[in-house]
């Protein structure tokens, strides 16, 4: 790795790399600019790039008009909820898991992940028919539980991967000082997984946010989160390019600050550890 | 390694997350056998009695079955060569020596966080559209005809929307990948006298063999359910009409729950295969 | 006060049996050292007396009263772990605090018994540290004022010397000797390295596959090894062992001599052979010996320097008192 590297090789590297770059987050920062537009602007021709009026606007429309607040609210209610309700079922979970294995451990970790795999589609149906019996179509708890449940298994996986790391002659210790399992889990482990714990909760909150499968077929009005605001704007009337990009920009971009935080826990989370 | 106590308090601990799981799993999937065995139409009678493989026949031999498997295999085997082969390129390129590499690495993992609604939106408007999108400039601009990108080449666009989203997840996991090779093999390989490109073929693409699989193993699972996309793109019309979308029609628009749920068993299956390979591979790192 | 007495203890995992029936009296006040080759289940049996494992079976007493099953936080037994095990999160003062605190003991006793804990393990200028800014040989010392302060009726160390350099570990070999002599604690000591066995116990368990071969003093032991395995095990260089002809002249299936009760001479002796290596260490010469038979190579120690390299001929005599005879079994004929 510590070779020297000519001035010009790096120069050329930098220069293909952000060309790259930029090219690939070309979409979002095209987007970014133009909720900035005026309509006029937005969809005029030639396309103005940068020397445009910058207008806040389109942000006040949208908050206005279509009750995004709202929205988003259900976003953060859904995202967050079915994130800490996972985690406090699952850190037990793979406490048990990371430093009590049994022989069946490995069966039970890889039929977890086995659950994720199940195409949602296949069981539309049912949790549909399931959602009128409970009452839950079209509501938070509904959608809470729903994306708890099919996070669960990455959240467990992620938790294991990173209580594994912690040396089981830790606990041990802490048992020996008179520690109770309580105490144990409390003052030794918790603080030791503190970043795997944040790092579990950032990018599950991420995959509940954007998850476009479920909020789309199991809510109406009431509940429905941005994912769902979002595709209300594919109808013909909604169509105005710079409100558009200015409710897509407001949609995405708490969950694109929180992803660039977790990008390097991400690969371990979304692989289940097997590429670290 | 451990007593008594601590195993039963394992197992007590356990207990939720392996309850949920197991009715979260057993619950919808029972449901969906029963139902794939009946004339079940809720908006015409409802449960209209015992069926038989009826609905398994019937879905497979409907017109448009083959045309949505073929749509599925396109789409997924498309994204699939696409973001490895420029994923390996990417991350080849962002694992050399630059300025802001933070940042370049930012740049190209963000399409990843966006959420699928906006980015089929953003790119059918902003992009694709035949009058207003960036495209349509573009072409116009070098004299070209504007494309109806969505209807004249449905499957290719919807191929690069949804590449556009997955190639970060390859790249990240590849650039992982390559920055996890030692270092010394290139150097010793270097002084054997093996060129960039064999050194490429013999040492960095094996190395990267494993993390390869995994991407294709996991984008196939996500890609075999891609539904926002099409969605909101398509609605299923122009040839874009996957398994999964095609299920979801006969569920929730046409209401023939047998039917839909006889394509869900199929559907089952066929992401269990793929699952299977995954689960292989995990399970093997899960030993080391 | 810490006497430890194990009854027909027992374990296996599954169908495995690690440690078959065993009775071991641990007296208050000893440092008994239990060593064996890697998997002997040296470990198994500390973690055993710890309470970390469940035994399969049998009874472990601690001042004479049944601690079977007890949790380990009830043994008042202290242990210091190979890794050290430290806290990360914590500072030393929290580290070695940590006891006291799940104990619930009053905020002065703690600093007390932390600051005279630091002074004697020369961490006082340490203890707002975190573990990670500590060389080896400190984290260890942390690790033992962690376990000193509760005071307990015995210590229990699991290989604590082997993640040391070699430097490090004689020094760290003498304090911890130190300790024992000036706490006067019962002190049980798990190792592969039978250079600490014979240093620092009064009591040497060797262990093999489970089984306790020998049980004594660290002399004991080294004159009279029970068995063919203590024989090997114990005394560095290890002890040459004879089969054949040469045994059977002494009324042994084997026989065995220790390195340094082999006279070498250049002109004549019992048995003539040829230098392989020669190892010259000033104070001594450790000299490997082909063509003996029954034995091949015989290492001999020689005190302090010996003219000889590879290729000479040597020839050498056993001292006979200090034969030791094996049957067929391995067992030792008196």
């Amino acid at each position: 790795m510590a070779r020297a590297v000519t001035t010009q090789r790096k120069a050329i590297n930098t220069a293909f790399a952000w060309g790259v770059g930029l090219l690939i987050f070309f979409p979002i920062l095209w987007t970014i600019l133009t909720s900035f537009k005026t309509e006029a602007q937005a969809i005029s021709d030639p396309p103005v790039f940068l020397f445009f009026d910058w207008t806040l606007e389109n942000y006040a429309v949208v908050q206005e008009r279509s009750d995004y607040m709202r929205f988003l609210w259900n976003s953060i209610i859904i995202a967050g909820g079915s994130t800490i309700l996972g985690v406090i079922i699952a850190v037990p979970a793979a406490w048990s898991m990371a430093f009590v294995p049994s022989p069946r451990t490995k069966d039970i970790l890889l039929w977890m992940l086995s659950t994720k795999m199940l195409p949602a589609v296949g069981v539309l149906y049912p949790i549909y028919l399931l959602f009128i019996k409970l009452g839950w179509l079209d509501t938070q708890i509904g959608l809470v539980i729903v994306l708890m449940l099919i996070n669960l298994p990455i959240i467990v996986w992620m938790l294991y991967t990173y209580f594994k790391e912690i040396p089981g002659e830790i606990l041990e210790a802490a048992r020996m000082d008179g520690a109770t399992l309580k105490s144990e889990i409390l003052y030794v482990l918790t603080p030791m997984a503190v970043p795997g714990i944040a790092s579990t909760l950032l990018l599950n909150v991420i995959l509940a946010w954007n998850e476009a499968f479920w909020t789309l077929n199991l809510t109406a009005a009431k509940a429905a989160p941005l994912t769902a605001f979002i595709a209300s704007y594919s109808s013909p009337e909604g169509l105005f390019y710079a409100k558009l990009s200015a409710a897509s920009v407001m949609a995405i971009a708490p969950i694109l600050i929180m992803g660039w935080f977790s990008q390097k826990q991400l690969v371990r989370g979304l692989t289940f550890g097997a590429v670290k | 390694m451990a007593t008594q106590h601590s195993r039963s308090a394992a197992r007590l601990m356990m207990a939720p997350a392996v309850f949920l799981l197991l009715v979260w799993m057993l619950v919808p999937l029972s449901m969906t056998l029963w139902f794939s065995f009946r004339k079940y139409l809720p908006l015409r009678g409802g449960d209209l009695g015992w069926a038989g493989f009826d609905n398994y026949v019937r879905f497979v031999t409907s017109s448009a079955f083959w045309p949505s498997v073929m749509t599925t295999l396109i789409i997924v085997g498309g994204v699939l060569i696409i973001t490895v082969v420029f994923g390996v390129l990417l991350a080849m390129l962002l694992d050399q020596p630059m300025w802001g590499q933070g940042v370049v690495r930012i740049l190209v993992i963000a399409p990843f966080f966006v959420m699928p609604t906006v980015s089929a939106l953003v790119w059918k408007n902003m992009f694709m559209d035949p009058t207003n999108g960036l495209f349509a400039h573009l072409w116009k601009f070098f004299g070209a005809e504007p494309v109806s990108w969505l209807s004249q080449a449905s499957l290719e666009s919807i191929i690069m929307i949804v590449s556009w989203q997955w190639l970060p997840f390859a790249t990240l996991i590849l650039l992982t990948a390559i920055q996890s090779l030692d270092s010394s093999q290139l150097e010793a390989a270097e002084i054997d006298g093996a060129k960039p490109v064999s050194r490429f073929y013999h040492i960095i693409l094996p190395h990267l063999g494993r993390a390869i699989t995994i991407v294709v193993l996991i984008q196939t699972i996500f890609l075999l359910s891609i539904f926002a996309e099409i969605f909101v793109t398509t609605g299923g019309a122009f040839g874009t009409k996957t398994l999964t979308y095609l299920i979801f029609q006969r569920v929730l628009e046409s209401q023939n729950i047998g039917l839909g749920s006889a394509g869900g068993v199929y559907a089952i299956i066929l992401a269990n295969i793929v699952a299977l390979f995954l689960m292989r591979i995990v399970g093997k790192n899960l030993d080391t | 006060m810490g006497r430890i007495q194990l009854k027909q203890v027992k374990k296996s995992f599954g169908d495995v049996t690690v440690i078959p029936p065993l009775d071991l009296e641990i007296n208050d006040g000893e440092f008994v050292v239990f060593v064996g080759p890697s998997g002997c289940g040296k470990s198994t049996l500390l973690r055993l007396i710890a309470g970390l494992e469940d035994m399969t079976d049998g009874k472990i007493e601690i001042d004479g009263q049944d601690a079977t099953s007890l949790p380990p936080a009830k043994r008042k037994l202290a242990m210091v772990f190979q890794s050290y095990a430290l806290y990360p999160h914590m500072t030393v003062r929290k580290n070695i605090a940590f006891p006291m605190r799940m104990a619930g003991m009053d905020q002065a006793e703690q600093d007390k018994r932390i600051a005279s804990a630091a002074k004697a393990l020369n961490l006082t200028d340490y203890l707002d540290r975190r573990p990670g800014q500590l060389s080896g040989g400190q984290r260890q010392r942390v690790a033992i004022g962690r376990a000193i302060v509760r005071e307990p009726e015995a210590f229990l160390f699991d290989e604590p010397l082997s993640n040391l350099d070699a430097a490090l570990r004689v020094g760290m070999r003498m304090e911890i000797s130190e300790l024992h002599k000036k706490l006067a604690t019962t002190m049980v000591y798990v190792t592969h390295d039978q250079v600490e066995a014979m240093t620092m116990a009064d009591k040497i368990v060797v262990l093999q596959a489970g089984v306790i071969e020998q049980v004594g003093s660290p002399l004991e032991l080294y004159r009279a090894p029970r068995n063919k395995f203590v024989a090997g095990f114990i005394g560095s260089p290890k002890m040459n062992l004879i089969e054949g002809a040469e045994a059977t002249k002494h009324n042994a299936q084997t026989i065995g001599i220790r390195p340094e009760h082999v006279e070498v001479s250049t002109t004549d002796g019992l048995w003539q052979g040829t230098v392989g290596v020669a190892e010259h260490l000033g104070s001594d010469t450790f000299i490997h010996v082909h063509g003996v038979p029954g034995c091949d190579p015989m290492t001999v120690r020689v005190g302090g320097e010996i003219p000889v390299t590879h290729g000479d001929t040597v020839f050498l005599t056993p001292n006979l008192q200090h034969l030791h005879r094996f049957d067929a079994e391995g067992l030792r004929l008196a």
